[in-house]
């Protein structure tokens, strides 16, 4: 929650001593309150004053990071309720639950498959983070034994110790030393052992408890223990109660800075019908899940789950690009059709996908116009006849296309004269204005050529 | 500190639209909160998901859903019988695809009498789509509401391009509307002002986005929806309270994913569930932003995301 300038004022010097830059008080407290100034430049703040504005100006939600090095999962700090009032923050993470209870060879290859999950999507590289150990045996030797093989068949993955048995938590930790485990975790029995627990280990800690007043007042207690790093979960794994539930804390945490529900949310996601779990997980996604655990990462299933959560997490102000270059699509040669298109991520990906559909290998020339589609762009003037001749003739096409005939999309038919001024030399052909209807257009070109 | 369940307050609600006729009816929409949140406000109707079946042979399906049909896919009689009977659709979707002029270019007249023969075969509500040949789907659509007085279909789709011709048919033979337009809550906005002026019941009239894929823009149509669903409850907008459809089959099943074999494509894992899973989670996405009726084809995400419905009642 913002803090207004008169509420910050009331923690200053109020010496109007112009220290700081600022003409009085009032108007730096203006600036603080808008996030264009820090109390660091003010050098009569008191103790209070630091204390009081570092409080208020946490997210509404901690972040928790799991795991560590460059492939640690950072999750919480979110700020809103729908991805098109601002974006969200940091997209969740997967897990994959792996029993200590299954054989080693299983063991082995779900821990493999997490470590070689990783493909890569409209330029990011997408990834199952996690691995959930389960301590179904109770059995802490048993546990920590299937702790030590995962960590090492799974170096890449942040661990999760899922056990409430304090002493499985202990004999577990030493193959998780300094890797920023979560413990899954404490309840109202355990909490006093767990906390010290994950303090000595730097772990954080997820709080179990069923419903949302439980995890309430586990919260309570942690934080009153003086430990700030934990994930809640409040038990809950179907549809209905997941959207209501995780809306309600998410509206809790962001809109009244209720500060025991502050936490970043843990769900599992687990169905025998793996139809069934996909969707659940789907839901998870879009309701502001921050850790979702899966019992099975099947390709075809998780392929779907981290497109989706890309796009749910992708920023609604920045579109997604693709880098200008001209593409080879399929086995082109140097006769095979040029097109033009722009680097709007959608727009290339749609244009690729329909240019393969058509079985016609071709040349597809993509050119940055700020990430913007064809429409858009020529309507904000950055795909006019003079960019795209510029861009056609500094592109080095002439290494690999023989001809000198361009395909430009059909909504910007209007440009063909133009360039065809720009492009001396060149034929300038219009094609389809939907992508869809590319098939068609390239066979036909094939089969009159 | 004690919890107090953060409710809001609303202060508008999503029409409900009727489809159909006699026993068999369905009532789309009603709801007066966001999607789902039965704790501060009611709603009346769950999602409903409407089989799609076509007039002519759906030869550019993917492999994965043309078979799931391939037994009556040659007849759409039969094709909609088999989803009635045998899949339990509770609305089916007509989309007259072989009237497009680059399809089977089939006349208004051959339209029409598709629609009758379908029509007398079932007892579930119709939707009856065009070819989204704007041209083309004023005449056909006009001929096709036609055909199906008396039978409460839900038309679409009228866009900025052909809706005067499509409203007047509709409001002759006393249909509902669905007012598409492009991925842009405005001009949703727009469509819905302009057919409501020509006297149109704006209580008749259902709003498509523009659906698009996951992976493809999903979050374009996400959030448009989110909006104007945010509109019609928070600032009682009756221009943005029509219920919401998303077309999802049509934009599901041209992607790469439904297609691509795993042996080309290894890391994708296996096609048939792939494909499967890529419409019903792009169906499920778009019912956590407020689809009140999807269209869907493959029957196994149906199932799916009829079982997710299910949970969330």
């Amino acid at each position: 929650m913002a803090l207004s300038g008169v509420e910050i004022f009331k923690h200053l010097p109020k010496t109007n001593c112009k220290k700081c830059g600022f003409p009085t008080c009032l108007a730096f407290a203006m600036k603080l309150a808008a996030k264009q100034a820090s109390l660091d430049v003010c050098p009569d703040a008191s103790e209070e004053a630091k204390s009081f504005l570092g409080a208020a100006s946490e997210p509404p939600i901690r972040g928790i990071t799991i795991g560590v090095g460059d492939k640690a999962l950072k999750v919480g700090e979110e700020t809103v309720l729908f991805r098109h009032e601002k974006k969200f923050v940091h997209p969740c993470g997967f897990a994959l639950a792996i029993k200590d209870t299954d054989s080693d060879a299983e063991i082995d290859a779900k821990a493999k498959s997490v470590e070689e999950s990783e493909i890569e999507r409209v330029g990011q590289h997408l990834r199952v983070e996690l691995v959930s150990v389960l301590n179904m045996s109770n059995d802490p030797a048993k546990f920590a034994a299937a702790v030590a093989r995962v960590a090492a068949a799974a170096p890449s993955a942040g661990i999760i110790l899922a056990t409430e048995n304090p002493a499985s938590v202990e004999a577990a930790m030493t193959h998780v030393s300094g890797k920023k485990p979560l413990i899954c975790g404490a309840n109202a029995e355990n909490v006093e052992a767990m906390v010290n627990l994950a303090k000595y280990a730097g772990a954080s800690l997820a709080v179990r408890g069923d419903g949302i007043d439980a995890v309430v007042e586990l919260t309570e207690k942690v934080v009153g223990m003086g430990f700030k790093d934990i994930v809640i979960d409040t038990g809950c794994r179907k549809a209905k109660d997941m959207v209501e539930q995780y809306t309600q804390i998410r509206r809790a945490a962001v809109k009244k800075g209720f500060k025991p529900l502050g936490f970043p949310v843990i769900t599992c996601a687990f169905n025998d019908d793996p139809y069934m779990e996909q969707a659940l997980a789907s839901v998870a996604i879009a309701k502001y899940a921050s850790i979702i655990v899966l019992s099975d990462i099947s390709k075809w299933k998780t392929l779907a789950l981290m497109s989706l959560r890309q796009n749910i997490y992708t920023d609604p102000q920045v579109p997604m690009q693709v880098g200008q270059n001209v593409y080879k699509v399929g086995d082109a040669k140097p006769d095979s059709p040029l097109m033009i298109t722009t680097n709007f991520s959608l727009t290339y990906f749609i244009v690729l996908g329909e240019v393969e559909n058509s079985k016609v290998p071709s040349w597809l020339a993509v050119m940055d116009v700020e990430g913007l589609s064809v429409l858009t762009a020529w309507a904000a003037g950055k795909f006019t006849a003079a960019k795209i001749a510029q861009f056609i003739q500094e592109s080095g096409v002439e290494n690999s296309v023989s001809h000198k005939e361009l395909v430009i999309p059909g909504y910007v038919a209007v440009l063909s004269g133009a360039l065809e001024d720009k492009l001396p030399g060149w034929k300038i052909t219009v094609g389809p204005r939907e992508a869809n209807a590319l098939p068609a257009f390239l066979k036909n070109k094939a089969a009159s050529a | 500190m004690a919890f107090v369940v953060p409710k809001d307050t609303y202060n508008g609600r999503v029409f409900e639209v009727e489809i159909g006729t006699g026993a068999k009816a369905v009532k789309i929409g009603g709801e007066n909160t966001l999607p789902f949140l039965t704790f501060e406000g009611e709603v009346p109707n769950m999602p409903v998901i409407a089989h799609e079946i076509q007039d002519v042979l759906p030869e550019d399906w993917p492999e994965t859903v043309q078979a799931a049909y391939k037994d009556v896919s040659g007849d759409p009689v039969k094709w909609a019988k088999h989803c009635q009977d045998n899949l339990g659709a509770q609305v089916i979707a007509l989309r007259l695809l072989g009237t497009h002029p680059d399809r089977q270019d089939r006349s208004p007249e051959d339209a029409a009498k598709t629609v009758s023969d379908v029509l007398a075969a079932i007892d579930v509500p119709l939707i009856i789509l065009g070819s989204n040949h704007a041209e083309k789907d004023a005449q056909v659509l006009r001929a096709a509401c036609d055909a199906a007085k008396d039978r409460n279909c839900l038309i679409g789709k009228a866009q900025e391009a052909n809706y005067k011709t499509i409203v007047a048919a509709a409001m002759a033979s006393g249909h509902k509307i669905i007012a598409m337009s492009d991925l842009d809550v405005n001009l949703a906005k727009q469509l819905n002002i302009l057919i409501t002026q020509m006297g149109f019941d704006k209580e008749k009239i259902m709003t498509d986005p523009m659906s698009s894929a996951l992976g493809y823009g999903i979050e374009y149509t996400y959030s448009v929806m989110e909006r104007i669903r945010a509109a019609s409850l928070n600032q009682n907008d009756a221009t943005m309270s029509p219920p919401i459809v998303n077309d999802i089959g049509m934009y599901v099943w041209k992607v790469k994913e439904t297609m691509a074999s795993e042996s080309d494509l290894p890391a994708w894992g296996s096609l048939e569930e792939r494909a499967i899973g890529w419409e019903s989670t792009t169906a499920v996405g778009l019912m956590m932003a407020g689809s009140d009726l999807l269209i869907m084809r493959h029957p196994k995400a149906i199932e799916t995301v009829r079982k997710v419905v299910a949970e969330l009642a």
